[in-house]
């Protein structure tokens, strides 16, 4: 449907395109000016060309912290959308407890995300947090500062924590929206209640489950907040994300060029993701005609 | 297959109903021949969906019993009854294909897979669904996924009673038709009990032996459609069922004269002497316009041409009387309708009162 | 008055709307018949500029509109699923158009209670959508479409959802009460039957074309194709090929003699639809093409019945009078009065529809 045009509303855009424009286009400008020139100091600049992208698309710095957030990723990817699916299967449909259930389920997502990660670190210490010190009672050696496993385990456990609500929520919006005839048909079908799951509510819910795949895949792979609080990116680097590896280059190291060059790339992979999730979404959609629509 | 019956039957959807009012389903007793189609049929809110749906299972009725054969499966689950519904719209499993579709009861019900593919290719056959059968279901047209969920009752051949709550209602009018003489012949096949709920007079005689004709919760007539047609027991009846619905005129009715205004009518029984709201129904059909002298004066106020016929709405003191004429045919200088004195029925209190030869 | 000129509607690469051209009248009262996906609501967002055509004009009064956008034309639309706003009552909700364009409230309420009087919603004023009926929230919506004093009032399907009786209730009250605005009243529907009730003129869509466009009746009376004829049809048209030799029409073996204009039609094969209660169980005194079919099934409404036959790969309907009653399997002389044919060529065009139907 194309809306006729009001040229008033380009008036009530503006504001906002300038903000846009002043606190995103402009500094985005001033990466991408960076990323193709190199300084000796001085506010020198001289022209790089394609030089940094080269280097980071070799340097196995880049790839490893790459590789780590792929791996991050896939993980929590694994275990927040069956985990959320299985949640809000269980929550009730109608009822007193709907809002009580919707509430708990938002709590974690309206925590601050530095917060998060505070929690988590506190929580995990042996001599001050409840989990470092029952996990020490218990006789296993925890210290995600030391163990690079033990920082794994527990950045993934705080984000599974912290996100899984989101699954939940969107999961949930799908299977409320499933009309009762077709459970009720399901029942004098015979169906039990996998079957009911695997092609009922399952197919039912595809496009709100690939929104929660594709927000929480972009955020996890921009993942920088928590784990920074966390760990700082160790022991080690073996908690170094993307997003922290570019940090430490470019305020640590303070090598513009390179820092530049690698968000770029940075953005350029998630911007390929999302097309990706969109197209696929989109031929979703235009698979099979809503009949019923009236036309 | 079994007989049904609904013993002392009411539904009220409040926990604690005081009077009559709160019952969306009033006291009904009645038996279900085995393998009879039967129509529900009344307008939105006259409880035959609810009725419906205490067949099925849906719902558990707040007094009395519902009986399969012998068993009196009252709080039985859906599952246990051994019945079949088709919904309002199509329901169907997006991710299977035809054949899956109908083969799904029969899977999780563990019949062999030779029985399974023997009958769901003999289905494909009677739905006329050959070629689509390893299509997705999902990208069919309406009235194809309405097959497939008909077909899914029927595969079956276990099954007591098919229930249809409003299946035609999504689709479009040319293949109504196909949909619903399909319905019939797979009644007369599979000789299955059917029970289809609507509020299309049409579908509702076309497809059912016996009509139930429901109004405000309450069963009003239960007939053939030739019974509900020719005397209709309430007016409510006379005037749903028809297009256009029986007339009713205010009348005095004494012995075998009815008299409307100054014009007297000979009636073919005898009535004794009624008081209280009495009145004539005589349907549209049986009114005639002539020119001539004798009959009742009208004015004619508007023609419809519909075609096959035309509607003439005329007007009797203040009452409102619609004629049938033929295709083709005129509305004449002076009207008078001409009422065929067989085909009156005389109400009281808007109830048929039974008159003697 | 709404004109449309040589209007279409692509989507990507598929035309929706293909070259449509008609003019309706102010006061008239144009219906758009033809089925699901035939376009009838995409015409009807065009019209009311809710969408913008890809070829053509639109011009209402004789100036083009394509390009205003729809609060500024006047027009008033009803869709099937019942369209109020929930939170407001009744009266506000019939109010609601009046508030926007700052009607003074003396001839607000005298609008709003008139308009609530012609729709029988007099005692429901207070009332939410939510605790009217099917029908009551329709009203409302048609209520608040009449206080618009529109120049153009859509209604598309508005009766779809409602049961039967009150669609025909409705289905009378509605032309009289619009009429009495003068606005250019279109209505879209899928069934014929409602079109013929309506009256006014008919426009008949089909896979986004305009295939005619006229009087009602005439369109039903003399369709200019055998898929205007079809559409116009319920139950459906019954068909067959037939068979032009000398003054006979030929079929499956029999023949009838022909007179007047089907006469004077060349020599060929003519494909020929007649409409069901056309179709005769007893031998009528004009001369008549019988046929020998097997019935499949029969269904008996009380005062109709309806007798589905089949003859060599063709389904036809016979409708007669009364109760009829036979046995699936059952061999059936039906016969056929040419008189009663719509007669159409090779290329589905009409050739010749029955003469007696035309001149109304």
């Amino acid at each position: 449907m194309d809306r006729t045009l009001n040229n008033k509303a380009w008036f009530l855009v503006l504001p906002v395109f300038a903000l846009v424009a002043i606190s995103a286009i402009i500094p985005l400008m001033t990466v991408v000016n960076y990323s193709v020139q190199d300084t000796f100091g001085n506010n020198q600049f001289f022209w790089v060309g394609a030089e940094w992208f080269v280097d980071i698309l070799h340097s196995e710095r880049f790839l490893n912290a790459l590789g780590r957030n792929l791996a991050f990723s896939f993980t929590i990817l694994a275990i927040e959308i069956p985990l959320g699916i299985f949640i809000a299967l269980s929550m009730p449909k109608k009822g007193l407890w709907v809002p009580v259930c919707l509430i708990l389920m938002a709590l974690p997502l309206l925590i601050p995300w530095n917060v998060v990660g505070t929690i988590w670190q506190v929580f995990g210490r042996a001599d001050i947090g409840l989990l470092g010190h029952s996990l020490h009672a218990l006789g296993i050696d925890y210290n995600y500062a030391t163990n690079a496993v033990d920082a794994w385990i527990t950045i993934i456990v705080m984000d599974v924590w912290h996100w899984t609500s989101l699954v939940v929520l969107l999961s949930y919006a799908g299977l409320v929206s499933i009309p009762e005839a077709y459970y009720q048909a399901a029942r004098i079908d015979g169906a039990s209640k996998w079957k009911v799951f695997r092609y009922i509510q399952l197919p039912k819910m595809n496009r709100v489950l690939l929104i929660a795949v594709l927000l929480r895949f972009m955020d996890s792979f921009m993942i920088y907040t928590e784990p920074f609080v966390l760990t700082g990116g160790g022991p080690g680097n073996s908690t170094t994300f993307l997003s922290i590896d570019l940090v430490k280059m470019a305020i640590g190291q303070f090598d513009l060029g390179p820092a530049a060059a690698m968000s770029l790339v940075y953005f350029l992979i998630i911007l390929l993701v999302s097309w990706v999730f969109f197209t696929v979404m989109t031929s979703l959609d235009a698979d099979a005609p809503e009949k019923g629509v009236q036309d | 297959m079994a007989k049904i019956t609904l013993d002392k039957l009411a539904h009220s959807y409040l926990p604690r109903p005081k009077s009559d009012a709160d019952f969306a389903l009033k006291e009904i007793d009645h038996v279900w021949d085995d393998g009879g189609a039967y129509a529900l049929l009344g307008p939105s809110g006259c409880g035959k969906t609810t009725l419906l749906n205490i067949i099925s299972g849906l719902l558990v009725p707040s007094k009395g019993n519902i009986l399969f054969g012998e068993q009196d499966v009252t709080h039985l689950q859906p599952e246990q009854r051994n019945i079949a519904q088709v919904f309002q719209f199509p329901v169907i499993y997006d991710t299977m294909t035809v054949a899956e579709n109908l083969a799904f009861p029969l899977v999780n019900r563990r019949v062999p897979k030779d029985e399974i593919s023997r009958r769901v290719s003999e289905m494909i056959e009677i739905l006329d669904l050959g070629d689509k059968a390893h299509k997705k279901a999902k990208g069919l047209t309406a009235d194809d996924k309405q097959k497939i969920s008909l077909g899914r009752g029927l595969v079956r051949h276990d099954v007591n009673a098919i229930l249809f709550d409003e299946p035609l209602t999504v689709i479009d009018p040319h293949m109504k038709w196909q949909l619903r003489t399909k319905l019939k012949e797979l009644h007369r096949q599979f000789e299955h009990t059917m029970i289809y709920v609507t509020h299309d007079q049409t579908e509702a005689l076309t497809f059912a032996d016996k009509v139930v004709v429901m109004y405000e919760g309450e069963v009003v007539q239960i007939g053939t459609p030739e019974e509900l047609f020719d005397e209709p027991a309430h007016t409510f009846v006379g005037y749903f069922i028809g297009s256009p619905g029986m007339n009713v005129i205010p009348a005095d009715v004494n012995g075998r004269v009815a008299q409307i205004g100054n014009t007297k009518i000979n009636l073919q029984k005898a009535y004794p002497s009624l008081s209280g709201n009495v009145e004539l129904g005589i349907r549209p059909e049986f009114i005639k316009l002539t020119g001539d002298d004798a009959g009742l004066p009208v004015q004619v106020t508007s023609v419809e041409d519909i075609g096959r016929f035309k509607i003439a709405r005329a007007n009797i003191n203040g009452v409102t009387l619609d004629t049938v004429l033929p295709e083709g045919g005129s509305v004449p200088a002076h009207p008078k309708a001409i009422i065929d004195p067989e085909k009156i029925n005389i109400y009281k209190d808007s109830h048929l009162v039974k008159g003697e030869a | 008055m709404l004109e449309l000129k040589n209007v279409s509607k692509k989507v990507g690469e598929v035309y929706h709307i293909r070259d449509v051209s008609m003019r309706l009248e102010k006061g008239s009262l144009n219906v758009l018949l033809g089925p699901t996906l035939s376009g009838k609501t995409t015409l009807m967002r065009l019209m009311a500029g809710l969408d913008k055509p890809t070829e053509g004009d639109v011009l209402v009064n004789g100036k083009s509109v394509v390009g205003v956008p729809v609060q500024k034309r006047n027009i008033a639309m009803v869709y099937q699923q019942f369209i109020n706003y929930p939170a407001m009552t009744v009266y506000e909700n019939i109010a609601s158009p009046m508030r926007i364009a700052g009607v003074d409230k003396k001839t607000l309420d005298q609008k709003v209670r008139k308009a609530a009087e012609l729709m029988k919603l007099g005692d429901f004023l207070d009332r939410l959508p939510l605790n009217l009926s099917g029908g009551q929230q329709q009203r409302t919506a048609l209520a608040r479409a009449m206080v618009k004093d529109a120049e153009i009032v859509l209604l598309d399907e508005p009766l779809a959802n409602l049961d039967y009786k009150l669609r025909e209730e409705l289905r009378i009250e509605l032309p009289r009460i619009f009429a009495e605005t003068g606005a250019v009243f279109v209505y879209a529907t899928t069934e014929p039957h409602e079109a013929l009730l309506l009256g006014g003129k008919t426009a008949t869509l089909a896979e986004g074309r305009v295939s005619q466009f006229g009087e009602t009746i005439s369109v039903h009376n003399k369709p200019v194709d055998l898929q205007t004829a079809q559409t116009f049809s319920d139950p459906p048209l019954n068909l067959l090929e037939v068979k032009k030799v000398g003054n006979q029409f030929e079929f499956d073996g029999q023949t009838v003699s022909v007179t007047g204009q089907l006469d004077a039609l060349s020599d060929g094969a003519y494909k020929i639809g007649v409409r069901p209660h056309h179709v005769f169980l007893n031998k009528p005194s004009t001369p008549a093409l019988s046929v020998k079919a097997h019935v499949s099934t029969s269904e008996i409404t009380g005062s109709e019945s309806f007798i589905h036959v089949e003859k060599n790969g063709y389904r036809w309907v016979a409708l007669t009078h009364g109760v009829y009653r036979v046995e699936t399997g059952d061999e059936l002389a039906l016969h056929l009065d040419p008189e009663n044919f719509f007669v159409f060529g090779q290329d589905n065009k009409l050739v010749a529809a029955p003469a007696k139907l035309q001149g109304e």
